[in-house]
């Protein structure tokens, strides 16, 4: 009596589970535009949420999801019917290989395109292996010009290369300098030992004596570091005019008490890129180690009301407006944009619309977009100092907010 | 470069990282000395003191030196626990198996803190973290010079019940002689049990020492742990003072090496050490000739 029933419930289960395979394949291999119509946009959003990198990758999640949730709450994908974005959240654990295993399963999960990677090793490799399926992959932070000049079709990256940023931060330097009569002539490096540091120390060695400066030590220092009173040490030995930290957020901050700590006060502090040089949340927490830091990097468009007003919505959730959330919520309407023009979820196609792109509504101040051999021709850092409470911006002149104070006064 | 600006915050520094190694070296000495194992799980069980310390700041907001006073006798009934109840019984009396049940440990706390923590990096700020105190040319951090006098304390009470306890003389006992220790009328696992959970309060202490000025992850352990085996090695398994003097020495030479080699390369110095030690003086500093 038991048994029949329960036989026969379990042959109707796999008769129906068996068509339902059968249907969902049979969705799987309808063509594009059957699938897409109101259906949700897949695309892969991969930061470093965790591990020594996992503060910026939380906040280039945040900008992300920001971008993502502004998209679907104004009418999603107007030319797919309205689709909605739907993230994979990928977490790289601040490795290459962990950026590499998201991918592999954000591809496996039929994302369209991949947006982030926030660190130059992670994005590096994160790219190729997207490459390999023709996966659309937008670079929202990694600095290292390989990443675009590889020949990969599928990698875009929005945001300036070590190249232009380099160039930028040498002739402001040099600007800064020649206006407050030259005060540095000697210079020294303390950069993490990865990709971006690395190659960061680099440039600036090969550049810097063109322009004047002596480079008197370079000293590099894994990721994490939880000690910088050697470091510390081997710059108060040779007492360089200017100190230029090229490290990741932690590091940075570390890097800065330390030298508060042991009451070493070069002329400037001069970074590019740094990690926390020009962070609302450094300055909130470690105003004094923080003062008068000046940094070339990436930051967004103040004269532009939705970067101000996007600025306010981060702040009233509680978070910090840092350069990963603006370059992030950017990334994401870039490619909102690419897809809508695309009128599909094809990879091909949008990685056809990415290159062609002239998107200009996002909050950066780079202008339309335009794309070459993957890099946006327009993306530029701008130079900020801490003064006060607050970050100002003082070169270029058009967006600039403050004068620089150079040197440093003393404490 | 060799100015006393540079040297003397060098030596000071060198000795007052070194004096938390030794801490970590003298918890697992103490163990090799009694039990005759190499503890491959001491790492592990730094790890979790750190994250212990960690949280009890976070949640409990309970100050770091503080909450030394409370991990220590928690990690000393951990300690106990594990050699009683598991290392202990799993190992049947053979020192191989010791050596798998303790690497067995690691791992499975290893995993353990990863599954529940995963991998990120913590740090707290204390607001003290960054207060110096002038010594000569150097601004010696607060922090450190209070790890340095713990671990003295630590060390000097570690002696003294050694030296003066019936538990300290039964311990030594047992490391001399287990059979005739056991005839005499001594428990050997519960000697046994003791002396793996004072080598792990050891750890705990300076889980709570470390953590105002360093980071935690599930694998924060396993670099203090490759120098303290180092430290074993060179101030000679078993001996108290020299897990004491070869952490200081160690620190000192990491210092230096970092100065001279970089960062990057800082812990090399350490290991080239170790190498000559090896080579010349393979029972150590402090360690008795075979």
């Amino acid at each position: 009596m038991s048994r029949w029933p329960l036989q026969l419930n379990r042959r109707k289960f796999l008769r129906s589970t068996a068509l339902g395979a059968t249907a969902v394949a049979g969705v799987l291999h309808a063509p594009a535009f059957l699938r897409a119509q109101g259906a949700a946009v897949k695309i892969g959003v991969l930061h470093p949420v965790s591990g020594a990198l996992s503060y910026s990758g939380q906040q280039g999640r945040l900008g992300a999801t920001m971008a993502i949730d502004d998209v679907n709450t104004s009418g999603g994908i107007k030319a797919l019917g309205g689709a909605k974005f739907d993230p994979m959240l990928g977490d790289a654990q601040s490795t290459p290989d962990g950026g590499n295993a998201e991918v592999e399963k954000m591809n496996a999960a039929g994302v369209c395109a991949v947006v982030g990677g926030y660190a130059s090793a992670i994005c590096l490799s994160a790219s190729q292996t997207a490459a390999r399926y023709d996966l659309p992959y937008v670079v929202d932070v990694g600095v290292v010009d390989s990443i675009v000049t590889r020949g990969l079709k599928n990698t875009f990256r929005f945001g300036p290369g070590f190249g232009v940023i380099a160039k930028t931060a040498l002739d402001n330097l040099v600007a800064i300098n020649d206006q407050a009569g030259k005060p540095a002539k000697t210079v020294m490096i303390v950069h993490e030992d990865s990709a971006f540091g690395a190659g960061l120390a680099k440039l600036l060695n090969a550049q810097l004596p063109d322009r004047g400066f002596q480079v008197l030590e370079t000293i590099s220092h894994p990721t994490p570091t939880r000690e910088f009173e050697n470091v510390v040490l081997k710059i108060k030995a040779q007492n360089p005019d200017l100190v230029i930290p090229a490290n990741y957020y932690n590091e940075y901050v570390l890097l800065a008490r330390t030298m508060q700590q042991q009451r070493l006060r070069p002329k400037g502090i001069y970074s590019v890129l740094g990690g926390a040089a020009s962070s609302y949340k450094f300055v909130k927490e470690f105003p004094e180690a923080a003062q008068y830091i000046m940094d070339c990097n990436h930051w967004f468009d103040p004269k532009n009301p939705k970067a101000l007003d996007l600025k306010k919505r981060v702040e009233d959730k509680g978070q910090f407006y840092t350069y990963e959330v603006y370059m992030n919520y950017s990334c994401i309407l870039l490619l909102a944009d690419a897809i809508e023009r695309a009128a599909s979820t094809d990879r091909a196609k949008i990685t056809e619309a990415l290159a062609g792109s002239t998107f200009s509504g996002h909050v950066m101040p780079y202008g339309p977009t335009k794309f070459v051999d993957g890099q946006n021709q327009g993306a530029a850092p701008v130079n900020t100092q801490v003064l006060g409470k607050d970050i100002q911006v003082i070169l270029p002149v058009q967006f600039a907010s403050a004068k620089p104070i150079f040197p440093m006064p003393p404490a | 470069m060799l100015s006393p600006v540079i040297l003397v915050p060098a030596v000071l520094n060198g000795l007052m990282a070194g004096a938390v190694y030794a801490l970590v070296a003298l918890g697992l000495t103490l163990i090799y000395g009694v039990l005759h194992i190499i503890n491959f799980a001491h790492g592990a069980l730094l790890t979790a003191a750190m994250f212990a310390a960690f949280f009890a700041f976070t949640l409990l907001g309970l100050d770091p030196y503080l909450a030394a006073f409370l991990l220590a006798p928690l990690f000393f009934a951990i300690g106990y626990a594990l050699q009683r109840f598991i290392i202990g019984p799993a190992a049947h009396g053979e020192d191989r198996n010791f050596l798998l049940v303790t690497l067995g440990l690691a791992v499975v706390i290893e995993n353990a803190l990863l599954y529940f923590f995963r991998a990120d990096t913590r740090t707290i700020n204390l607001p003290y973290a960054f207060d110096v105190v002038e010594i000569g040319p150097a601004f010696v951090a607060v922090p450190r010079i209070i790890a340095f006098g713990a671990v003295i304390a630590v060390a000097a009470a570690l002696w003294t019940m050694m030296r003066w306890t019936d538990t300290g003389k039964a311990i030594r006992a047992v490391a001399k002689e287990k059979l005739g220790a056991e005839l005499c009328g001594i428990n050997v696992a519960h000697i046994y049990a003791m002396t793996f959970g004072l080598g792990t309060a050891c750890v705990a202490v300076a889980a709570c020492l470390l953590i105002p000025t360093y980071y935690v992850n599930p694998s924060a352990g396993e670099a203090f742990v490759l120098i303290a085996f180092t430290i074993v090695v060179l101030g000679g398994m078993g001996s108290i003072a020299g897990a004491l003097i070869g952490g200081l020495c160690v620190g000192v030479v990491e210092s230096f090496s970092s100065i001279f080699l970089g960062e990057s390369l800082g812990q090399i110095g350490i290991f080239i050490m170790f190498i000559v030690v090896l080579l010349a003086r393979p029972s150590g500093l402090f360690g008795a000739r075979q």
